[in-house]
């Protein structure tokens, strides 16, 4: 019987025990336990710190069970530089979504993975705006309706989505760049697996990382959030292939 | 120690030092580059932090996230780069971190030009970014006083949890002088940084922020702020009188290096038998309105005049102060021009005619 009262799933410990605001169907609090899952499984909570960024996951440090950081609208990778630059015994993340990362910070996130800041990114790509309530991300799909785009994305009117993880592996400094997502249990095993891996290299003192998770947003996609999970597979995987980006024997400094 | 012959912008990045500050992001600009260029040589001698950041914006936030650790940390820039600072500095305000910002201002708007102005008064006194904040603001005339009130600016920024700036116009950050830095430096303990974040180790998670969705709490967050500057007002007022008394019919009110013109103005119409004081604000937030107010007041003065390198900024503040009681003249050049003595003089001459013609 002893064997039957045994845990053998629990909340984890870098993660508080709250609700979440977040919507039905939105994937961030799976991204949430990912991470607090790794940093429980390395032991570095108590000496990590998060920088939160504008958008949907503003409030994860209500969330997060260690010290946070509140950025301006894509300034994440700015702070997290400031900060671990005075404080390289620390493990120091960034968690962006695609408006914030994509758009409003690229240039921090660039010069950041450029200079090889010894910070992971958790860049959560859903190919919209949430929090403002759907507008068009640099990052929306072609044909893709939104309130800011309601005829669909026109690639000769805005260009092309940006594709982050593949602008930022030709460069030559980042040690780590991998695309996940978190539409079915198997790709949750493989992107907790990618998001370990991160911050161990982090632990290591290798530079700059990043896991690209692709998301949904059954609420501003209009949709179930069951669909949601199929318009992942269907249309986020084409135009988004998962996979390793950068490997750590690729051009660390 | 002996005193040593520096330019401003090098004597300031040297003072930061002294002070502590010993981690500095930056982004050049002139006419205030010099102080990136004697800390990336400077910076690691002292095992301190050197970086040159891609923007002011991404300058402003790495000064930000570097506050969040505790440690005492500057960055300058000069105009449209503190502009670019605004966002950063309305964030930092907001989450009460302590960070000490120079500003070696030069001509604007725009892009402007690259010569001493002090045309930045509004910016860096009435808010410059959004909300309900203000920057203490100390603004020193010689390079001896810039190292002397950067020494001291990282210590009110400690205290207050609030950003500092020393505002210096392009002449403080070129000109080479005598200084002195002291040999050591003796600050008032202050409570431990128990706000930064260390790494939440047997102890509840330090959230560094400034988003208060509740009104109520956004106002009291406010209100805070508010109580704070309060306090700031009452122990941070910085002022020097140069040779004020019952004589004087004129007070000029000027600031940085214009003040220090208008004493050269002021000795040489003594030797004319005119007799003018000067009142000098150092600290521009809070500002020396009791001070001011009592100077401008006395029977003698017929005339405020206020001098600036703008096209009148501070003038406004010198208007709330004196309230009426006595005419507010303004005289001022800007776009990088430095008003000479002979062109102060002349109007404080032409202000002195006119005052008889009235009888």
């Amino acid at each position: 019987m002893e064997e039957q009262s045994k845990t053998i799933f629990d909340r984890p410990e870098s993660l508080r025990d709250v609700v979440t605001h977040y919507c039905p169907g939105c994937t961030h609090g799976i991204i949430h336990r990912l991470v607090a899952e790794a940093l429980d499984e390395l032991g570095l909570r108590e000496r990590t710190c998060g920088v939160a960024p504008v958008g949907c996951s503003v409030l994860c440090y209500n969330y997060y069970n260690c010290d946070f950081l509140e950025a301006p609208h894509g300034r994440a990778p700015a702070l997290a530089t400031g900060f671990k630059r005075l404080r390289p015994d620390m493990i120091v993340f960034t968690y962006q979504g695609d408006g914030d990362l994509a758009s409003i910070g690229m240039a921090e996130i660039i010069h950041a993975a450029n200079r090889g800041e010894k910070f992971t990114t958790i860049f959560v790509n859903n190919a919209i705006y949430g929090m403002t309530g759907g507008q068009m991300a640099p990052t929306t799909l072609e044909g893709q309706i939104t309130s800011t785009c309601p005829n669909g994305r026109n690639l000769e009117d805005v260009g092309h989505p940006i594709r982050v993880s593949e602008l930022l592996a030709t460069l030559a400094t980042p040690s780590y760049i991998e695309r996940v997502s978190v539409h079915s249990p198997m790709h949750i095993i493989k992107a907790k697996r990618a998001i370990k891996k991160a911050f161990e290299l982090q632990a290591e003192n290798k530079c700059f990382t990043m896991i690209e998770v692709l998301s949904t947003c059954p609420t501003n996609w209009g949709i179930t959030p069951g669909d949601s999970l199929d318009w992942v597979e269907k249309n986020l995987l084409a135009y988004y292939p998962l996979g390793v980006k950068k490997r750590p024997d690729q051009g660390d400094k | 120690m002996a005193k040593i012959l520096m330019k401003g912008n090098e004597a300031i990045a040297e003072a930061a030092i002294r002070a502590g500050g010993k981690h500095y992001f930056c982004y050049p600009i002139t006419p205030q580059t010099e102080v990136a260029e004697y800390l990336a040589r400077r910076m690691p001698e002292v095992d301190g932090v050197f970086l040159q950041g891609e923007s002011e914006i991404a300058v402003g936030n790495m000064v930000f996230g570097a506050a969040a650790t505790g440690k005492r940390v500057f960055t300058s820039s000069s105009s449209p780069g503190i502009s670019l600072m605004q966002e950063s500095l309305s964030y930092i305000a907001g989450a009460q971190l302590p960070v000490v910002i120079l500003n070696v201002m030069r001509g604007g708007p725009g892009l402007g030009g690259i010569l001493p102005a002090q045309s930045d008064y509004f910016q860096a006194v009435k808010g410059g970014g959004h909300g309900d904040y203000r920057i203490i603001c100390l603004a020193p005339s010689t390079i001896q006083e810039a190292v002397d009130l950067t020494i001291e600016a990282f210590y009110i920024a400690d205290k207050y949890r609030n950003p500092v700036m020393i505002i210096a116009d392009g002449m403080i950050g070129q000109m080479m002088e005598p200084v002195e830095f002291p040999d050591e430096i003796n600050e008032p303990e202050l409570p431990p940084k128990t706000w930064a974040a260390t790494g939440a180790k047997g102890r509840e998670p330090n959230i560094i922020k400034s988003l208060y969705l509740d009104p109520l709490r956004l106002e009291d967050n406010s209100i805070v702020l508010y109580k704070k500057y309060e306090e700031v007002k009452k122990n941070e007022v910085r002022f020097e009188n140069y040779k004020v008394n019952k004589k004087n019919k004129v007070l000029i009110v000027s600031y940085g290096t214009m003040a220090r013109i208008c004493q050269t103005v002021i000795d040489e119409l003594e030797a004319e038998d005119i007799s003018v004081g000067l009142f000098r604000p150092i600290s521009l937030f809070p500002y020396p309105e009791a001070a001011l107010k009592e100077e401008a007041d006395r029977a003698n003065i017929k005339t405020v005049l206020t001098v600036e390198m703008s096209m009148g900024q501070m003038v406004e503040d010198v208007e709330r102060v004196v309230k009426g009681a006595k005419p507010v003249k303004f005289f001022g050049r800007t776009g990088g021009i430095v008003p000479t003595p002979d062109e102060v003089k002349e109007q404080i001459k032409y202000l002195l005619r006119s005052e008889s013609a009235k009888g």
